[in-house]
C-alpha cells in the first residue's frame, strides 16, 4: 500500500490528483464547520483565489504584467448573468461556468495576441486601459447589459441530488451560502489542478524559459509569441471561471464591481502571497478577503468613528503591501520557503516531514 | 462650429494636464525604470497642502510654491526611503510598491484632510474669452495651464540636453555602473529624478484642481489617462509625453461629445492599441528597444 | 521525497491558514437560518432593551465625499433618542459598514450585517446598484430593507416581488414630472435641454420630464459618472441652443457643469434636481468663482432653480432644522451640520417613528405592517407625506420647487405631490410642510 501510494506520488499528475483529493476533504471539513457568514467570505476568497491563480501563471510564471484581469473577470461574470436571468433558466451551473470560461477565453485570446508584442510598462499600460474600458462597454449597451444597474444573477434552486448528497455526507442541511461556497471551492480545486499540471509540464517550462531569458528560449526553439499568447489564454480562462463564481456569490454583474481596484487587488494578492506559486496566490487571496474586515473591526473596537475605522482598512492594507515588498520581496510563500530551506540545511538529519505542515 | 471648436479646446486643455502628468511619469521612468502609480496621490497630497495655506488666508501663489516645494521634498523622501530598496530589482515588485503607496497616501489624506469636497481657487478668470459675439472655451486659467506645461517641458528638455546635471542624470539612468566609473553620484541623481518628477506631478495636481473641487480621489481619473499618454508617447521621451497627452485629450473629448461618454475609456484603449501595434515602444521609442 | 515537501508544504500551509482564518469567530451557526419574516418574538436583533440595525454607505473611495456624512447624522439622532430612553425602552444600536460604492463589497458587508451581526433590519443604506445587489438576498432572508437612500423606483414599485424593501426620498420620476409640469406651464416657449447622469437617475427622471415637455426638448446629453470632463456634453446643449437646462446629476457635477458653462459662455436657465443642489456646496463654489474671476462673477449661480423635500441648512429658522442643530451640537462628531447630515437625521426620525408605531412587541412582520398602515400619516420633517401602503413602498410623495437667491432657496411653488406613472400632480393638502417637531424631538406613537 505504502509503495503504491509512493508510486502515485512519484508522478506529477498523481501527486496533484492526491493533493486535489486532500484539498477536497479539507474544503468539506472547513465549509461544514463554519457559519453561513464565513461561508460567504470563503466564497469571496474562492473567486479571488481562482483569478489570482490564473494571474500567477501569466505574471509569475510567464513574466507578463497584467493590470486588467478585473476586466476579464467582468466578462466571465456578465456571461454568467446573461445565462441566469430568472429562476426558471434551465442552464446547469456547471455549463454556466464552462460558458463563462469559453467566452473569456475568446476575449483573452484576442487581448493576448495584441499584448504578445508588448513589454513591461507598455503591456501594463494596455491592460490598464483594458481594465477601465470594459465596464464602459456595459454602460454603453444598456439594453442587453443593464447599464450602471447591471444584470441580476438569479441562482436556480439547489438541485435535489446536491441537497441529498450533502445531507447524506454531513448530516446537515445545505444552505444557499454554503452551496455557493462549495461551487466556488470545487471550481477552485479544478482550476488549480489544471493550472498546476500545466505549469509543471512542458508548457510550463516553456513559459518559464520565456520569462527568464527570451534569447535563450528562442535559441531553444520556443516560439515566443505562442508561449506568451498561450499563457494569456490560460490565465484569461481562469479569470472567466472566477467571474462566474463572483456572479454566483454577489448575484449581480454591474460595472462598478469591476473597477481598476479589482485588477490591482488581484495583482497585490499574487505578489503578497509569493510570485509564481499557486499556494501563494491562495494565501494572498485569503489575506485580501479577511484583512479589511478584521482591521475595521479592530478600529471600531478601539473607539474610532465609523469613517476613520473604514479608512484604517486601506491604510493597513497599503502598509502591508509596502512592508511585504520591502521586508519579504519574495512574498509570504517565498520567504517561508527560504526560511524552511535554511532550516533544513541546518538540521539535515531530522526528518523533513516535520516541516511539511 | 462653436461646439466643434469648444470640444477641441477643452480637449486641448485637458490634454495638457495629462501631458504634465505623463511628463512626471517619464521623468521617473527615465531615472529609475519604475512606473510610479503613486504619482496621483502624491500630487493630491501637495494640492491639499496648497489648499490649507490658501484657506489660511495666504495668497494663491504662496500655496502654489508650497505645493511644488512639497512635491520636491516628498519625491526625494519617497525615493530615498521606500523606492531605493527595489530599484533594479523585479519590475513587478516596484509596481506593487507604488500601488501600496497609492493606497496608503489615499487613506492618509482622507484621515488628515477629510473625505469631503473642497473647492480650490484659480488665479485667473474662469470665464471663456469672448471673440466678437461668441465665447470660446478657453479661459485665463486654461491659457495658464497650457503655458506652464509647455514651459516645464522646455525646461526639462533643456535640463537633459544642455546642463551638466541633466547629462549626469541621463548617464545614471542609462547605465549605473558606467556612470559610477565616470564619477557620477548615481544615488543623488536618482533622488533628483524623483524629486523633479514629483514637482511636475504637483503642478499637474494644482492645474486640475484650479476652479474645481478637490477630495482624496480627485486625481484618480488622471491616473489611467496620464499613464496611457506616457505609454503612447514612449516612456523615454518628454516630447512624446506631451504629444501623447494632447492626442489623448483631444480625441477623448471628441469621443465624449459626439459618440458617448461611456466609450471614452474604450476609445483610449483603441488608440493605445493602434499606436502600440504599429510601434510597440510608443510614438517616440528610442531606436533599438532596450532589454530590461 | 525532498521534492514533494517543497510542493506540498506551502499548499498545506495555505489550506491550514484557510482553515484557521475560516474557523476563527465561527459563531452563530445555529441562529443563522431562521430568517423568513414571521418568527414572532424571536426575530434577530431585538431584545427587551435593544434593537440592532445596520446600514451600508461609501465611507471610502470616490463616492465617499458627502455621502459618508449621512450616517454621522443618523448616528447623532439615534444617540439623541437613546439618551431619552430609546423607543419602547429599547436603545438603537446602529452599525455602519463601508461598501466603497462597490456592489461586490455591498454584498459582502450585508452578509456580515445579516449573518454575523444579526441585525433586525437595514435602514437607509445608500446607492442604486449597491442596494440592488442585496435586495433579493435581504427579502429572501426576511430582513427588512428600509428607507433605501436612492431615488430609484425599484424600492417601492413592486411590493409583491420585494415585500420587505421600502424607499424613502421622492423618486426621480415624480421629481421629473413635477419639474416638467412647472416648465410646461411657466416656460412654455423654453427650448429644453436635458443634462443627465447615465444611470437610473437619468432614465427615471427623463421618463417623468417627457410626460409634460416632450415637444419642448431640443437636446439630451448624458455623462458617465466618474468621467469628470463634461465640456463635450455642455457644448452639445449649447450647440442645440437650449435655453433651459434640466439637470439630473450628483453634486460634484453641478460644480463641473457650472464651471464649463462659465468657460464656454453658456448662460441658459439652470434647473438642478434636488440630488445635485446642495446649497452649502454650491455656495462654496460660488465664493471661489468670484475669487478667481477678473470681473465679478458673484451672481453666476443666482437664479438657479431646484427642488426640496426636507428643510436644509439654508433655512436655519425652520423648527426642524433647529432640532437637527441641537441634536448635532449635543451628539455630533467633528464638523458642522450639513444637508447630508440632515438627510441622515430625517431618515432616522422616520425610522424611529416606524418603531414607535410597531409597538412594544417588535417583530419584522409587525414593523412592515406598521409602516404600510400608518406611514402616510406620520408627521415629520418631510414636506410631503410618504406613500407607504400595502400596494406601494415608495417614499416621500412630492417636492417643492425653489429658486436660489443669495445661497438660499426661495419657494416658487407650493408643495406638489404625485405618484409614478400618469398620476396627477396636486398641491399637497396634508399640512406636512407646516408641522413642527414634538417638544422632546422624538416622535410619539
Amino acid at each position: 500500500m505504502r509503495s503504491r501510494l509512493g508510486s502515485v506520488w512519484g508522478s506529477t499528475l498523481g501527486r496533484h490528483l492526491l493533493l486535489a483529493m486532500a484539498a477536497l476533504v479539507v474544503v468539506v471539513l472547513v465549509l461544514e464547520s463554519v457559519s453561513d457568514y464565513r461561508n460567504t467570505q470563503l466564497a469571496a476568497m474562492a473567486y479571488l483565489g481562482i483569478a489570482a491563480g490564473g494571474l500567477t501563471v501569466l505574471t509569475g510564471i510567464n513574466g507578463q504584467l497584467s493590470l486588467g484581469h478585473g476586466a476579464l473577470m467582468a466578462i466571465g461574470a456578465y456571461t454568467a448573468a446573461l445565462l441566469l436571468p430568472d429562476r426558471d433558466s434551465s442552464v446547469p451551473l456547471t455549463a454556466v461556468i464552462v460558458a463563462s470560461v469559453l467566452v473569456t477565453l475568446a476575449v483573452g485570446t484576442v487581448v493576448g495576441l495584441a499584448a504578445a508584442r508588448l513589454h513591461g510598462p507598455y503591456l501594463a499600460g494596455a491592460t490598464l486601459a483594458l481594465a477601465v474600458a470594459v465596464p464602459g462597454i456595459a454602460l454603453y449597451f444598456k439594453e442587453t447589459l443593464g447599464g450602471e444597474q447591471g444584470l441580476r444573477v438569479v441562482m436556480p434552486d439547489i438541485p435535489v441530488w446536491a441537497l441529498d448528497l450533502a445531507f447524506f455526507v454531513t448530516g446537515q442541511d445545505l444552505t444557499r451560502s454554503r452551496f455557493t461556497a462549495y461551487l466556488g471551492w470545487l471550481t477552485l480545486i479544478v482550476v488549480f489542478f489544471l493550472l498546476a499540471n500545466l505549469s509543471s509540464g512542458r508548457v510550463g517550462r516553456r513559459w518559464r524559459a520565456v520569462r527568464d531569458d527570451e534569447v535563450a528560449a528562442e535559441l531553444a526553439g520556443i516560439d515566443l509569441g505562442r508561449a506568451r499568447v498561450s499563457a494569456f489564454m490560460v490565465s484569461a480562462a481562469a479569470a472567466g471561471a472566477a467571474g462566474a463564481v463572483l456572479a454566483f456569490t454577489v448575484k449581480l454583474a454591474a460595472p462598478s464591481a469591476f473597477t481598476l481596484t479589482l485588477s490591482l487587488t488581484l495583482l497585490a494578492a499574487i505578489v503578497l502571497g509569493g510570485l509564481g506559486s499557486l499556494s501563494g496566490a491562495l494565501i494572498g487571496a485569503a489575506l485580501l478577503t479577511f484583512l479589511p474586515s478584521v482591521v475595521t473591526d479592530l478600529g471600531t473596537n478601539a473607539g474610532l468613528s465609523d469613517i476613520k475605522a473604514a479608512e484604517l482598512a486601506p491604510l493597513v492594507y497599503g502598509l502591508v503591501m509596502v512592508a511585504v515588498i520591502l521586508l519579504a520581496p519574495a512574498g509570504i510563500i517565498g520567504s517561508l520557503r527560504g526560511a524552511l530551506a535554511r532550516r533544513r540545511t541546518k538540521t539535515r538529519s531530522t526528518s523533513p516531514k516535520g516541516t511539511a505542515a | 462650429m462653436q461646439q466643434f471648436l469648444n470640444t477641441a479646446l477643452t480637449g486641448l486643455t485637458l490634454g495638457m494636464v495629462y501631458a504634465a502628468f505623463a511628463l512626471a511619469l517619464v521623468l521617473i521612468w527615465r531615472s529609475t525604470r519604475v512606473v510610479n502609480f503613486a504619482q496621483a496621490p502624491m500630487a493630491m497630497m501637495t494640492t491639499f497642502i496648497a489648499l490649507v495655506i490658501i484657506d489660511a488666508g495666504y495668497s494663491y501663489w504662496l500655496g502654489f510654491a508650497a505645493a511644488l516645494l512639497a512635491g520636491l521634498v516628498l519625491g526625494a523622501l519617497l525615493e530615498r526611503v521606500v523606492i531605493r530598496p527595489v530599484e533594479g530589482k523585479s519590475e513587478i515588485n516596484a509596481v506593487i510598491l507604488t500601488l501600496g503607496l497609492f493606497i496608503v497616501l489615499h487613506a492618509l489624506a482622507a484621515v488628515v484632510f477629510g473625505n469631503r469636497y473642497r473647492s480650490f481657487p484659480a488665479p485667473f478668470g474662469l470665464r471663456g474669452i469672448e471673440i466678437g459675439d461668441t465665447t470660446i472655451a478657453l479661459n485665463g486659467f486654461g491659457i495658464f495651464t497650457i503655458i506652464s506645461v509647455l514651459v516645464v517641458m522646455g525646461l526639462l528638455v533643456a535640463l537633459f540636453r544642455y546642463t551638466d546635471v541633466g547629462l549626469k542624470m541621463r548617464a545614471a539612468a542609462f547605465n549605473q555602473e558606467v556612470a559610477r566609473l565616470l564619477g557620477v553620484r548615481v544615488g543623488h541623481m536618482l533622488t533628483l529624478g524623483w524629486a523633479l518628477a514629483a514637482l511636475v506631478g504637483s503642478l499637474a495636481g494644482i492645474l486640475i484642481a484650479g476652479g474645481s473641487l478637490v477630495h482624496p480621489s480627485y486625481m484618480d481619473s488622471v491616473v489611467v489617462f496620464g499613464f496611457v499618454a506616457a505609454v503612447l508617447g514612449g516612456l523615454d521621451s518628454p516630447l512624446g509625453a506631451v504629444l501623447g497627452g494632447l492626442i489623448l485629450g483631444v480625441s477623448l473629448s471628441f469621443v465624449s461629445g459626439y459618440v458617448g461618454s461611456q466609450l471614452v475609456p474604450l476609445a483610449a484603449l483603441v488608440i493605445l492599441m493602434l499606436v502600440l501595434t504599429l510601434r510597440p515602444g510608443g510614438l517616440f521609442a528610442q531606436a533599438p528597444e532596450r532589454r530590461v | 521525497m525532498r521534492r514533494h515537501t517543497r510542493v506540498a508544504g506551502p499548499l498545506a500551509v495555505a489550506l491550514a491558514t484557510t482553515l484557521a482564518l475560516g474557523a476563527c469567530g465561527a459563531g452563530g451557526r445555529d441562529s443563522s437560518d431562521d430568517g423568513g419574516g414571521g418568527g414572532g418574538a424571536t426575530d434577530p436583533g431585538v431584545t427587551d432593551s435593544s434593537i440592532k440595525i445596520g446600514a451600508t454607505f461609501p465611507l471610502t473611495g470616490v463616492a465617499a465625499p458627502g455621502y459618508s456624512e449621512i450616517p454621522t447624522g443618523a448616528q447623532a439622532y439615534f444617540d439623541y433618542v437613546n439618551e431619552q430612553g430609546g423607543v419602547h425602552g429599547r436603545e438603537i444600536d446602529y452599525i455602519v459598514k463601508d461598501d466603497g460604492y462597490n456592489p461586490t463589497t455591498t454584498s459582502t458587508v450585508t452578509n456580515e450585517l445579516v449573518l454575523k451581526e444579526e441585525v433586525f433590519a437595514t435602514v437607509g443604506s445608500l446607492g442604486t446598484p449597491t442596494q440592488a445587489s442585496v435586495a433579493d438576498y435581504l427579502n429572501d432572508e426576511g430582513v427588512p430593507q428600509l428607507m433605501v437612500s436612492s431615488g430609484s423606483l425599484q424600492w417601492g414599485d413592486n411590493v409583491e416581488e420585494r415585500p420587505l424593501t421600502f424607499g424613502w426620498q421622492p423618486d426621480y420620476e415624480i421629481e421629473g414630472k413635477i419639474i416638467g409640469q412647472w416648465v410646461a406651464e411657466n416656460m412654455p416657449d423654453a427650448k429644453v435641454g436635458l443634462f443627465l447622469q447615465d444611470d437610473d437617475l437619468g432614465v427615471d427622471a427623463e421618463k417623468g420630464v417627457r410626460q409634460y415637455v416632450d415637444d419642448q426638448i431640443v437636446a439630451v446629453e448624458r455623462y458617465t459618472s466618474g468621467n469628470t470632463d463634461v465640456a463635450p456634453q455642455i457644448s452639445g446643449l449649447q450647440a442645440k441652443k437650449a435655453d433651459l437646462v434640466l439637470a439630473f446629476n450628483t453634486p460634484s457635477y453641478t460644480a463641473l457643469s457650472q464651471l464649463v458653462a462659465l468657460k464656454t459662455g453658456y448662460q441658459p436657465k439652470w434647473f438642478y434636481a434636488n440630488i445635485g443642489s446642495d446649497p452649502a456646496l454650491v455656495g462654496s463654489l460660488l465664493e471661489r468663482f468670484s475669487e478667481g474671476a477678473v470681473a465679478g462673477d458673484a451672481s453666476a449661480l443666482d437664479g438657479i432653480m431646484t427642488s426640496e423635500y426636507i428643510p436644509g441648512v439654508d433655512s436655519p429658522d425652520d423648527p426642524w432644522v433647529q432640532l437637527w442643530q441641537q441634536v448635532w451640537d449635543e451628539h455630533g462628531q467633528d464638523g458642522e451640520l450639513t444637508n447630508y447630515r440632515i438627510y441622515g437625521m430625517s431618515q432616522a426620525y422616520a425610522f424611529v417613528q416606524a418603531l414607535e408605531s410597531a409597538g412594544e412587541d417588535l417583530t419584522r412582520e409587525g414593523l412592515v405592517e406598521a409602516i404600510e398602515e400608518g406611514g402616510t400619516e406620520w408627521e415629520g420633517p418631510q414636506l410631503a407625506p410618504f406613500r407607504y401602503s400595502a400596494e406601494s413602498h415608495m417614499g416621500i410623495a412630492g417636492v417643492r420647487l425653489v429658486e436660489i437667491a443669495g445661497g438660499v432657496g426661495e419657494p416658487i411653488t407650493d408643495v406638489l405631490t404625485t405618484d409614478i406613472g400618469d398620476a396627477e400632480i396636486t398641491t399637497d393638502e396634508s399640512g406636512q410642510g407646516d408641522d413642527a417637531p414634538p417638544e422632546n424631538g422624538v416622535p410619539a406613537s
